[in-house]
């Protein structure tokens, strides 16, 4: 069947069978950085930004995402300009292998969207459905309290 | 940037080492344009999926692969009849592997539920996938053994009756390896002894669950030769064993390692390779294998269970006369790691508390469960549970503060480890002098941010009126660096024109950071920014040699080649440079990128750079050295747990912890940080709730992320990580390692912890509310 989505600000016509989920054509049509790491909703590695909100996109089925708009971490980052998340993640040095990291700092740009100025513990809850193995989530804690100062203090600046 | 609970003690001058700087991969993480090993496939790759057993231990008398051929898009159905039967190991060792070859790329035996059966190849997963299930087995089902303690008993299925394997301890009673060391006269100091204290302890099957399951992509380039992309910690390893199975040349083989997703050991292994480069052999096309999560749990090498039992003989005033430990090692159904595994056990914890006497005694044991190899601490980590948790129970019951008894012992700079020349990488072993040692700040630091709201061992019930309890416990731990003998590391720094430079290392980059700090150690060499160090890592055809990533001997081994490498480069570029000036070489100093002329002109490394290509006497100036590893220095560590037990349902939280590494000198310190705490999360799942469990037929139950609790972020509090910098005169810039180290202490703090709460020993791992709450009743609470 045909679907269209958009995909990081560009309309895509694509062609998915009947079970393929979401992950799948989005790997497929060039989209990397999506993980597959479990297939059961529980890594958190395919995590995208469907219309805003961070969905699993392992467990959807591509069709049901005909018509929306995602967002995956190739379009995050503007003219070459870091998102504040990624800045973060960087500066702070949250990756380990990095496996996690597209849907980490996917679902951490959802939540400072919703929530500007979250506690550490809101952070926590907020990344519960993105698993690392590597790093004990300290510093990628660390990264997101980061990039909300950051984005708080820009929203300032242009205030 | 503000570090909470972190303190880096000051060291020297540096002006790359040392410091902060992002990770030379980082950006491309950030962006999502890191690229995996399933990246590279394209979508004419064909999927192999493996047809596994469905019994413990079984003949296959008839395979038949009719139906699965006739689904379209099916290529190709191998079994053990199609493929070359060469005995082999999987494990990523050096080479001849210390352990036993008793594995076949496909056998006419499966040895345990999810063993390999046959491979069928087709277009695409899904198609794969379909066909593995019509391939029809006729099995003669095997009578099967799970206990180690029965394996080895008379009349116990032989797991291994293939005559073709070699190096297996005792076939015919299960034993995969056996080891026995002793130091000193164990029995007559025991005998000395005032008094003598026994305990017993259980670990349990664990798995690393890397967030990116195992996966290779093979095909033939465009001169026929195989080319591997693997997820792998050992790419000359897998060169090799790929090569040596599969009946051809090295020369043939290439093997590419690009960003992984994680390893901590799993990945020390050949899991796919083999066949995969056997497909693509065979068929001349590209072929992507892949496990699913499931297959990742039970088909890979997950952390040997043990039975470890541990007795010392203590003189009245504390003082250890002789430290013994006797462990049963489960191997699983093949005996990849079986000897180094529990080997490393023993030499690991052993040496931490001095002793007149020492012995070790284990034995690996064949089971029909799934194969064990080497996870992070590679049996450490086991040996610290039953003696540091067998310490805090001798000195409770000796009426001894924990800490002051164990400190009454420490091994301390400049002793001799004792046990080190017994017990080697499955040989004899090197000698090892300590040098440096900075548990007391460890324990200082760790203890300190932890300890220091209760002291531990004062015991800490939350009173009669609450059903929760509170108590703290630590656990202390020294580790090593590296294989010394086997250990061998390569690197070349190739100058360019613009005094930028090409580093070039066959480590293997897991995520740990190591393609980072050693461009740093280059980059402080040279005296140029790390921007100006160009990384390439472990690429079979590009890359010098090296081991591979295991043993936490990256930063120190590979990290002697490269300093190596990188000083050969400054002193051609200073015979240039001296040319230039018109002064001998010796007189100039190199400083801050610049080599200074005794009358004060200064020389940039950039314009020495540019001249070596287009001055008068043109030359690329590339130098390679490498390194032999004959020394193991131990990296220390302590772990401070607070925890809160419930005593109606048995459940323990972790509500604080700290550990502090003595780790020789942090070349980048929030690697170093995030190995540290890595470490804990991991090793409070190995405490609490990382189990894999199995069926009374041998079916793993718990093979999804659902069901095997790996930490999510509500699960862990703030870990404290302390980086407790000691200066190790053999390592480059001072490095010992923390790769492994912080995984020791981590279980038995919680287990320590949880007696102090409650008053409850818990010997056996991992602490389940199941476990904890029948503990709980058996002592009336
Ligand atoms: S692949 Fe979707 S959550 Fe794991
Ligand atoms: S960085 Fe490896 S899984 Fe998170």
């Amino acid at each position: 069947m045909r679907i269209r989505i958009t995909v990081n600000g560009r309309d895509l016509d694509v062609e998915a069978s009947a079970g393929e989920t979401l992950v799948e054509v989005l790997r497929r049509l060039g989209f990397k950085s999506v993980k597959d790491g479990c297939y059961t909703g529980t890594c958190g590695g395919c995590t995208v930004l469907l219309d805003g909100r961070p969905v699993a996109s392992c467990i959807m089925l591509a069709a049901q995402a005909d018509g929306s708009s995602i967002t995956t971490l190739e379009g995050l980052a503007r003219d070459g300009r870091l998102h504040p998340v990624q800045e973060a993640f960087l500066e702070v040095n949250a990756p380990q292998c990095g496996f996690c990291s597209p849907g980490m700092i996917l679902t951490a740009v959802a939540l400072l969207r919703r929530n500007p100025d979250p506690t550490r513990e809101e952070i926590r809850e907020a990344l519960a459905g993105n698993t690392c193995r590597c790093s004990g989530y300290v510093k990628i804690v660390e990264a997101v309290s980061l990039a909300a100062e950051k984005m708080r203090g820009r929203a300032g600046d242009e205030a | 940037m503000k570090h909470e609970g972190v303190t880096v003690m000051a060291g020297a001058d540096f002006r790359v080492v040392s410091k902060r700087l992002p990770k030379v991969d980082g950006r491309s993480i950030v962006l999502g344009e890191a690229r995996y090993t399933k990246d590279f496939a394209g979508e004419d790759a064909l999927f192999a999926k493996i047809v596994r057993s469905p019994h413990a231990h079984a003949r296959l008398k008839k395979i038949d692969r009719t139906e699965a051929l006739a689904v379209p898009g099916v290529e190709l159905v191998l079994t053990h009849e199609d493929v070359p039967r060469i005995p082999f190991t999987t494990a990523g060792q050096n080479y001849p592997e210390p352990s036993p070859y008793d594995t076949f790329m496909l056998d006419s035996k499966v040895r345990f539920v999810g063993d390999r059966v046959a491979v069928v190849v087709a277009r695409d997963r899904l198609t794969a996938e379909r066909a593995a299930r019509l391939v029809r087995v006729e099995y003669e089902i095997l009578p099967a053994v799970y206990d180690p303690e029965a394996a080895m008993r008379e009349g116990a299925p032989v797991i291994h009756d293939e005559p073709d394997a070699t190096g297996i301890h005792e076939a015919s009673r299960n034993i995969a390896a056996s080891i026995y060391a002793e130091v000193g006269d164990v029995d007559a100091e025991l005998g000395k002894a005032d008094f003598v204290f026994e305990h017993t302890y259980f670990s349990q099957y664990e798995q690393q669950v890397p967030m990116e399951p195992h996966v290779t992509y093979a095909y033939l380039d465009e001169s026929g030769r195989l080319v591997i992309i693997t997820a792998t910690q050992v790419p000359f390893h897998v060169r090799r064993i790929v090569a040596r199975v599969n009946d051809v040349p090295i020369s043939r083989v290439r093997v590419i390692k690009p960003r992984i997703g994680g390893a901590f050991g799993v990945k020390q292994e050949v899991i796919l390779e083999d066949l995969c480069g056997h497909i693509a052999l065979r068929t001349g096309k590209p072929v992507l294998m892949e496990l699913s999560r499931e297959e990742e749990f039970y088909g890979t090498r997950p952390r040997h269970p043990m039975k470890l039992t541990c007795r010392t003989g203590v003189m009245k005033d504390g003082t250890i006369t002789a430290n013994e430990m006797r462990v049963i090692a489960n191997t699983g159904s093949y005996g990849s790691h079986g000897l180094t595994v529990p080997s490393n056990t023993g030499s690991k914890s052993l040496p931490l508390y001095r002793a007149r006497a020492m012995r070790y005694v284990a034995e690996a044991v064949y089971t029909n469960l799934p194969v064990a190899g080497a996870f992070r601490g590679y049996g450490a980590p086991q040996g610290y549970f039953a003696m540091e948790c067998h310490m805090d129970e001798v000195a409770r019951e000796m009426g001894m503060d924990p800490l002051e008894f164990k400190r009454r012992n420490l091994v301390r700079a400049g002793d001799v480890d004792p046990i080190a020349v017994k017990l080697g990488e499955g040989k004899e072993g090197f000698e090892r002098e300590i040098r440096t040692c900075g548990i007391e700040e460890c324990i200082r630091l760790a203890g300190g941010a932890v300890g220091g709201k209760e002291p531990p061992g004062a015991g800490s019930g939350a009173g009669p009126f609450t059903r929760t309890r509170r108590g703290v416990g630590f656990a202390l731990c020294m580790h090593g660096t590296g294989i010394p003998g086997d250990d061998m590391a390569g690197a070349t720094v190739k100058v360019n024109e613009d005094g930028s430079f090409n580093l070039l290392i066959g480590a293997t980059d897991l995520g740990t950071g190591s393609d980072t700090i050693l461009g740093q150690m280059a980059a402080e060499v040279l005296g140029v920014s790390l921007d100006d160090v160009v990384v390439y890592s472990s690429d079979t055809d590009f890359t010098p040699f090296d081991v591979g990533a295991y043993a936490s001997s990256t930063t120190y081994v590979s990290g002697t080649a490269v300093v190596r490498a990188a000083e050969k480069v400054r002193e051609k570029l200073r015979l240039v440079a001296a040319d230039l000036a018109g002064v001998a070489a010796e007189s100039l100093v190199f400083e801050g990128g610049k080599f200074r002329t005794p009358d004060g002109r200064s020389l940039d490394i950039r314009d020495v750079a540019l001249k070596s290509f287009y001055g008068e006497s043109k030359q690329q100036i590339s130098e390679t050295a490498s390194f032999l590893n004959l020394d193991c220095p131990p990296p220390f560590g302590a772990c401070f747990a607070e925890v809160e037990v419930d005593l109606d349902t048995g459940m323990v939280r972790v509500t604080d912890i700290a550990s502090a590494v003595d780790v020789g000198r942090a070349i980048n310190p929030d690697l170093v940080e995030g190995q540290i705490v890595g470490s804990v999360a991991m090793g409070i799942g190995y405490a609490l709730t990382e189990e894999m469990l199995f069926s009374a037929e041998g079916r793993m139950l718990n093979a999804s992320l659902l069901d095997y609790k790996i930490a999510s972020s509500l699960d862990l509090p703030d870990i404290k990580a302390f980086i407790v910098e000691t200066v190790e005169p053999s390592g480059p810039f001072g490095v010992k390692s923390v790769g492994e180290v912080g995984m020791d202490p981590i279980a038995p703090a919680i287990a320590n912890a949880v007696f102090n709460a409650t008053g409850v020993r818990l010997r056996e791992l991992p602490m389940t509310p199941e476990r904890v709450l029948a503990a709980l009743r058996e002592a009336g609470l």
